[in-house]
C-alpha cells in the first residue's frame, strides 16, 4: 500500500479558527474535507502538508437552505451524496444533482463534499502518478519539473479541470463563500478560474470556502449534465456538459447556458454557443436547428488535450454528441445523460 | 498411483452421490466472509522488518555502479540487498533462466527491481530507497515487438547462444497446408492482433520470511505455486531445500500472475538470513503492473480455407508474441498459441508459425486462458466470416466442424469427453439464436463462438517421473480426516474441492474434514495452480488416497459385524450393515475398529497423466489428459454515434465433465466470462512513449464495475469424462476464451463491421462504421 506523509491535524470548530490555522504555520498546510482526492494525492506525493485542517467539525459547513426569495445555500461539507438526493435541490437544480451523481462511485460520494468537487485540484496522466513514476517520466510542469509532456515545450500547465459539479454551477450562476484572513468574500463562480493548471483558482489556497450559494431558478428552467467516461461508475470525466435551459410563457427559450468541463484548467463557458438556443421551441424544428448548430460550435470550442487518460480525438468526437444529447435531455426535463 | 485406472465415472456404489454435485459451501467461505481468514499481509512476527524495492526507472539501461551506503546509514535501516548479492539467475522454466532476483548487471523495463532495503518500518524503508544510488548507462530500448523482431542490436539478453531478440521460435505442420489454397472453395485470410492485458487480483504480491539461528529457512507467500518457488529459492539462495520451508497462505486471486517465483520473495528470504529477523514485503498496487505476467500482446496472421459446405481443410498461422522483458513462461506460451487450437472443430491440416521476442515491456506471461486466448479470438472470429460468406448459420458451422469425442486431433492430443455440441444446443436454444441471430433490429445483435482448454497438461515444467499430484490422508481417534495436498487454492476451491471428494469417497460429512494444503514441510508434491490441472490432478490422487482407506476401514467393519465387505457401506458418517437393516456404527466407530486392526491410520494416493502427446518435439507441451469445452453467445448493442459498444448478456455453456460443485463452476463459468469481456471493451496495460506503463492504478487501468458488467447466463454440461475425478474435468480458464470473438461476431451482426484488432475501443469502433459508410 501507498503510504501518507507524515502531517498533524486540527480539528478547527470554526471557519475563522480554520483559517487562521491554515495561516499559522510556514510549511505546507491544507484543508480536509472529504479527503477523496486529497488523499491519494497525499499518497503520490503531490502534497506533502505538514499540517491537515480537518474541516468536520464546523457546523457553519454543514446543511442545505433556502431563503425567503428561494435562494439556495449549500454547505461546503454537504456530501455529493445529499446533493444527489436532496428533493428540494434536484427539483430546482436537475444538471448539478445529476452531475454529483455521477461523481466517482456510491462510497466516494458518501464521503466527497460539494465543496472539495469544486476545489478539486486539476488533473493530468502526467501528473496524477506516484513519486516513483513521476521520476521515472522526469516530472512535469505542475509539479517538481519544467516540462509540459502534454504540449511538448508548453509552458503552462494544462492540465485540466475535472469537477463534475463546477459546470452544473456555472451554469447556474452560483457564487462562492470563502472565509478568507481579512474576512468573509463572495465571488461568482465565474470568477474564480484561471487558465493555470498548477493552481486554476484566482484565491489561495489557503483560503475556505465556506458555502455555496445558488440563486433561485427562473420558473419552469430546466437542466441536464452529460458525462463522458469509460465506466459506469468511478471514473474522472473525459468530457462533461451541463446546461440550463429557462422558458418563456410560450414556451420557448428565454435564456440559456452551457458549461463544459474535462477539456484545459478551467470549466468552459459556451456562451455563443447557448444564446443561439434562445427564442426556439422545444419539440419545434427551430429548436433541433439550434441544438446543432450549437454541437458543431461547441466542438468548434472545445478541444480534448491529451492532458488526461484516454483518447483525445476520440473526446473531442464526442463533443457535439454529448453536447446534443444533454441539451434534448434538459428541454425534456430528463437526464443525465451517461452510457450507463 | 494412478487412480485413473480404479474407477470409471460411476459412483463406486449404487444409491448416487451424497456429496459431490451438492452445492455445499467452501471450506474457507466463512472464514474469508468474515475476515478471519489469513492472508500473506495478515502476518506479524516478533521484530519483523519491512523491506521495500528500488526499481529502474529506465526501460533499458546497463548498471554502472550501486551506491546504498547513504541508505544503510539512515537510522532505522537494518538491512540493504542489491543484486549481486543473489547472482543465480532462474525462470519457471528451467530452460529459460535469464531473471535474477535484483538487477545484477543490466535492467530491462521501467520498475525491474534493482536494490531492496528493510527497515524498521514501511516508511524509513521508502525513505531509504530514495538514497540508493544507481548510475545507468542508458541503452536503446525495444517497446514494440516487430521492432524485435528485426532488432539484434541491442539483445535485452546478452548471454544467450542466439544474439538477437528472438525468445522462442516454433513451427510445426501437420498434413499440408499450402495443397488445400488451390482446391479450397474459399479462403479467407486476414490479421489480428490482442493487446496487452493483466489480471489485477484483488490481493498484490506479499512476501514473509523468517532464518531462523539453526538454518531453517521459512517464507510464506501469495503464490500459485508453492513447490517451483521451493525450487527456485533453493537454487538462487544455494540453501539444502531440505530447510526450506514454503506455505501458502489465503490467497486473494491469481488468475496466473503470481505462477512465476517474484523477485519479493528471493529478497526477504535473503534480507532475513541477512538481518536474522523476519522480513516483509508488500507490494503496492503499482508494483503488481510491474511484475504483471499478464497476457501476451499477439499480431497474428490466419489463413483458413475450406469447402462451400463449411467444412474446414486447413488454417495456417503466424503469430508475433510479444514477450516483454523476461522469458518467464514463454516457452509454453509459444507452444499454447499454437498447440491448443485444434478443437472442439476437425482441422484436417494446420500449420503455424509462431515467434515471441523479448522487448523492454513488464514481462508478459500466463493469464487465464495462457497462450490460447489470443489465437481462439482471431480463429473464431475468421470462422464466423467464413460461415457469413458462405452463407452458413455461424453455430452450423461449427457443428459441421465438429472434432468428435474419443478421437485425436491433427496434432496429435487425445480427446476423451467432449461435450462441445451440447454446448453449443444450449447457448443457442437460451439466447433463441434462431428467431434472433440476423434479426435484430440494427444496432443490436448477437455473436457464437466455441473453444477448448486444457486440464493439466502431462508437461511437467521440470522433467520427471515422478507424480504430478500427491495426497495424504490422517486419521484421527475424533472422527476427522486430515487431507494433506501440495495443491494452491488461489480463490478458486481446490482445497473445497478435496474435501469434497473424500469425503464422497469415504462417506463421511465434508464438516469431519480438515485439509491442510500448499506447505512444503507438511504436504506432499503438487505442481500448483496452473494449466487449470487441480481438479484434474489433485482431485484424482483424492480419491486414490481416500479410495485406499477406504478399503481399510471397511475391512475392519466387516471383520467386527462378520459380513461381506460388499454389506458394509458408510454414507454420511454412518456406517450401515446391508445384510441387517437394524446394525449400524458412526464413522468413528468404524475409524477405532481399523486402527486395532491396521495401527495408525493414514493412505497416500497420486496422480501422473498417461504417456499422451505427438511423437514430435513440443509433442507433449499442451497434451492434456481431458479437455473442456464452451459455447459463448453474446449480445451486443452498438450505440453508432458514440461508438461504445455495451454487452447486455453473455450466455456461457461449459463442459466441465462433471459439477464437482455446480455453484463454484458456476462462479468459475461467470469469473471467467466477465474477465473475458472486460478485455474486448475495457482493460488495456498501455505503455505510453516513454516505456512508462500508462496508468498503473485501479483507477486508470479500467476493469469492470458491477454496473458495466453483463448478465451473465452460467449452464454446465456434463460429458463425464472416464478419467477425471468422479468425471470432472476443469472450469476455470476455458470459459474466457469464446467470451471474446462471440463479443466480435455479435458486433458484426449488430452493425456489419468485423473488428479484428482488440480492444475494441469505442474510436474504432466509430473508424470501422464510417469505413464501411464510405464503401457503401
Amino acid at each position: 500500500m501507498l503510504r501518507l506523509p507524515k502531517f498533524e491535524v486540527k480539528n478547527p470548530a470554526t471557519v475563522e479558527e480554520a483559517v487562521a490555522m491554515m495561516m499559522e504555520i510556514h510549511g505546507e498546510a491544507r484543508f480536509l474535507a472529504g479527503g477523496t482526492d486529497l488523499n491519494p494525492n497525499m499518497k503520490h506525493g503531490l502534497f506533502t502538508p505538514e499540517r491537515i485542517v480537518a474541516l468536520g467539525g464546523i457546523e457553519e459547513m454543514f446543511g442545505v437552505g433556502f431563503d425567503e426569495s428561494g435562494n439556495a445555500r449549500i454547505g461546503a461539507m454537504v456530501t455529493l451524496a445529499q446533493v444527489e438526493q436532496h428533493p428540494d435541490l434536484r427539483r430546482a437544480f436537475p444538471a448539478l444533482c445529476q452531475a454529483a451523481k455521477l461523481v466517482s462511485s456510491p462510497q466516494l460520494r458518501n464521503m466527497g463534499t460539494l465543496g472539495g468537487n469544486v476545489m478539486l485540484d486539476t488533473r493530468c496522466q502526467w501528473y496524477n502518478q506516484t513519486y516513483f513514476w513521476r521520476n521515472a517520466l522526469g516530472y512535469c510542469l505542475k509539479k517538481d519539473g519544467s516540462k509540459c509532456h502534454v504540449i511538448e515545450g508548453g509552458s503552462k500547465c494544462v492540465a485540466a479541470a475535472s469537477n463534475d459539479t463546477a459546470p452544473a454551477l456555472m451554469t447556474l450562476n452560483a457564487e462562492l463563500e470563502f472565509a478568507t484572513t481579512s474576512g468573509r468574500v463572495r465571488m461568482p463562480l465565474a470568477d474564480l478560474w484561471q487558465a493555470d493548471g498548477i493552481w486554476n483558482k484566482k484565491i489561495p489556497h489557503t483560503d475556505l470556502l465556506v458555502a455555496l450559494h445558488v440563486p433561485k431558478p427562473a420558473a419552469g428552467s430546466r437542466g441536464a449534465y452529460g458525462k463522458l467516461r469509460d465506466r459506469g461508475s468511478i471514473d474522472f470525466p473525459l468530457f462533461g456538459i451541463a446546461v440550463r435551459l429557462d422558458f418563456a410563457a410560450d414556451g420557448s427559450i428565454s435564456d440559456a447556458a452551457l458549461c463544459a468541463v474535462a477539456l484545459q484548467a478551467r470549466p468552459w463557458p459556451l456562451k455563443k454557443a447557448a444564446e443561439l438556443l434562445i427564442g426556439t421551441h422545444p419539440g419545434q424544428a427551430s429548436f433541433n436547428d439550434a441544438v446543432e448548430k450549437v454541437a458543431m460550435l461547441a466542438a468548434k470550442q472545445c478541444r480534448p488535450m491529451p492532458n488526461i487518460p484516454g483518447d483525445h480525438e476520440y473526446r473531442h468526437l464526442m463533443v457535439p454528441v454529448y453536447t446534443r444529447r444533454t441539451l434534448h435531455a434538459a428541454a425534456a426535463g430528463e437526464g443525465p445523460v451517461h452510457h450507463i | 498411483m494412478a487412480a485413473r485406472d480404479q474407477h470409471g465415472s460411476e459412483a463406486p456404489w449404487d444409491q448416487g452421490f451424497r456429496v459431490i454435485g451438492k452445492e455445499n459451501r467452501k471450506v474457507d467461505g466463512m472464514a474469508k466472509a468474515t475476515g478471519e481468514a489469513i492472508y500473506t499481509d495478515d502476518i506479524q512476527l516478533p521484530g519483523m522488518l519491512h523491506a521495500k524495492m528500488l526499481r529502474s526507472p529506465h526501460a533499458h539501461a546497463r548498471i554502472l555502479s550501486i551506491d546504498t551506503s547513504k541508505a544503510e546509514a539512515l537510522p532505522g535501516v537494518i538491512g540493504v540487498l542489491v543484486g549481486a548479492e543473489l547472482p543465480v539467475r532462474y525462470g519457471v522454466i528451467p530452460w529459460t533462466p535469464d531473471e535474477t532476483a535484483l538487477a545484477v548487471d543490466k535492467v530491462r523495463f521501467i520498475g525491474d527491481e534493482v536494490a531492496a532495503v528493510a527497515a524498521l518500518d514501511e516508511d524509513t524503508a521508502n525513505a531509504a530507497i530514495r538514497l540508493i544510488e544507481v548510475e545507468y548507462e542508458i541503452l536503446e530500448s525495444i517497446l514494440d515487438a516487430e521492432k524485435a523482431l528485426i532488432t539484434p542490436e541491442p539483445p535485452i539478453h546478452e548471454d544467450r547462444k542466439r544474439r538477437d531478440n528472438i525468445s522462442k521460435h516454433v513451427e510445426l505442420e501437420f498434413g499440408d497446408v499450402e495443397a488445400q489454397v488451390s482446391s479450397a472453395d474459399i479462403v479467407v485470410e486476414e490479421d489480428y492482433s490482442f493487446h496487452s492485458t493483466t489480471h489485477a487480483a484483488m490481493e498484490p504480491h506479499c512476501a514473509v520470511a523468517v532464518a531462523n539461528s539453526d538454518g531453517r529457512l521459512t517464507l510464506w507467500s501469495s503464490t500459485q505455486i508453492t513447490h517451483y518457488v521451493h525450487r527456485a529459492l533453493a537454487r538462487v539462495l544455494q540453501l539444502d531445500p531440505a530447510r526450506i520451508r514454503v506455505i501458502q497462505p489465503c490467497l486473494g486471486g491469481g488468475f496466473g500472475g503470481k505462477s512465476d517465483p517474484f523477485s519479493l520473495e528471493f529478497v526477504v528470504a535473503q534480507l532475513a538470513i541477512k538481518t536474522g529477523r523476519p522480513v516483509k514485503m508488500l507490494w503496492t498496487r503499482e508494483e503488481v503492473f510491474y511484475a504483471h505476467r499478464g497476457r501476451h500482446p499477439m499480431k497474428m496472421h490466419y489463413r483458413t480455407t475450406a469447402k462451400a459446405d463449411g467444412t474446414i481443410t486447413g488454417v495456417d498461422a503466424k503469430l508475433l508474441i510479444d514477450g516483454g522483458a523476461y522469458s518467464s513462461f514463454g516457452l509454453v506460451t509459444t507452444y499454447y498459441s499454437g498447440q491448443l487450437l485444434t478443437g472442439p472443430y476437425d482441422f484436417p491440416n494446420y500449420r503455424f508459425d509462431s515467434t515471441r521476442v523479448f522487448t523492454n515491456r513488464p514481462p508478459n506471461g500466463p493469464k487465464r486462458g495462457h497462450g490460447s486466448v489470443q489465437p481462439r479470438f482471431a480463429f473464431e472470429v475468421q470462422l464466423d466470416e467464413i460461415a457469413q460468406r458462405l452463407n452458413i448459420d455461424p453455430i452450423e458451422i461449427r457443428r459441421r466442424n465438429f472434432l468428435g469425442a474419443h478421437t485425436e486431433t491433427v496434432n496429435g492430443q487425445r480427446i476423451t469427453s467432449n461435450g462441445f455440441l451440447e454446448c453449443l444446443q444450449e447457448v443457442e436454444a437460451a439466447s433463441d439464436w434462431k428467431a434472433r441471430h440476423g434479426k435484430l433490429p440494427h444496432g443490436r445483435g448477437i455473436g457464437v463462438a466455441g473453444s477448448m482448454y486444457i486440464s493439466g497438461t502431462n508437461y511437467p515444467v521440470y522433467p520427471n517421473k515422478m507424480p504430478q499430484a500427491g495426497v495424504q490422508l490422517k486419521i484421527d481417534r475424533s472422527g476427522l480426516v486430515t487431507v494433506f495436498t501440495g495443491g494452491n487454492d488461489i480463490g478458486q476451491g481446490s482445497n473445497s474441492m478435496v474435501a469434497y471428494l473424500v469425503a464422497e469417497e469415504l462417506g463421511i460429512q465434508p464438516s469431519h474434514i480438515k485439509v491442510i494444503a500448499a506447505d512444503t514441510d507438511l504436504c506432499p508434491v503438487d505442481l500448483g495452480a496452473y494449466s487449470s490441472r487441480v481438479t484434474f490432478m489433485v482431485g484424482n490422487a483424492a480419491i486414490d488416497a481416500a479410495r485406499k482407506l477406504r478399503h481399510k476401514l471397511v475391512e475392519a467393519v466387516a471383520v467386527a459385524w462378520d459380513v461381506a465387505q460388499k454389506d458394509v457401506r458408510f454414507m454420511d458418517g454412518t456406517v450401515v450393515d446391508l445384510s441387517a437393516a437394524a446394525r449400524s456404527m458412526t464413522h468413528v466407530e468404524a475409524f477405532h475398529l481399523a486402527e486395532e486392526m491396521f495401527d495408525t491410520l493414514g493412505s497416500t494416493g497420486a496422480y501422473n497423466t498417461p504417456t499422451l502427446g505427438g511423437d514430435y518435439r513440443g509433442g507433449t507441451i499442451g497434451s492434456a489428459p481431458a479437455y473442456s469445452f464452451t459455447a459463448h453467445v453474446a449480445e451486443v448493442e452498438v450505440d453508432t454515434e458514440t461508438g461504445r459498444i455495451t454487452v447486455h448478456k453473455v450466455w456461457a455453456a461449459h463442459d466441465c465433465g462433471r459439477a464437482l460443485n455446480p455453484m463454484i463452476v458456476r462462479g468459475q463459468i461467470e469469473g471467467s466470462t466477465y474477465m473475458g469481456a472486460a478485455e474486448v471493451v475495457l482493460e488495456s496495460h498501455d505503455l505510453n512513449r516513454f516505456g512508462l506503463h500508462a496508468g498503473p492504478s485501479l483507477l486508470d487501468y479500467r476493469i469492470p464495475t458491477a454496473v458495466d458488467t453483463p448478465e451473465l447466463a452460467a449452464r454446465i454440461i456434463e460429458s463425464i469424462d472416464p478419467e477425471g475425478p468422479f468425471g470432472a474435468k476443469e472450469a476455470g480458464e476455458g470459459p474466457l476464451h469464446s467470451t471474446i470473438p462471440a463479443i466480435a461476431n455479435a458486433v458484426f451482426d449488430a452493425v456489419g463491421i468485423r473488428l479484428r484488432h482488440l480492444p475494441f475501443t469505442p474510436a474504432k469502433v466509430l473508424a470501422a462504421l464510417r469505413a464501411k459508410e464510405e464503401q457503401a
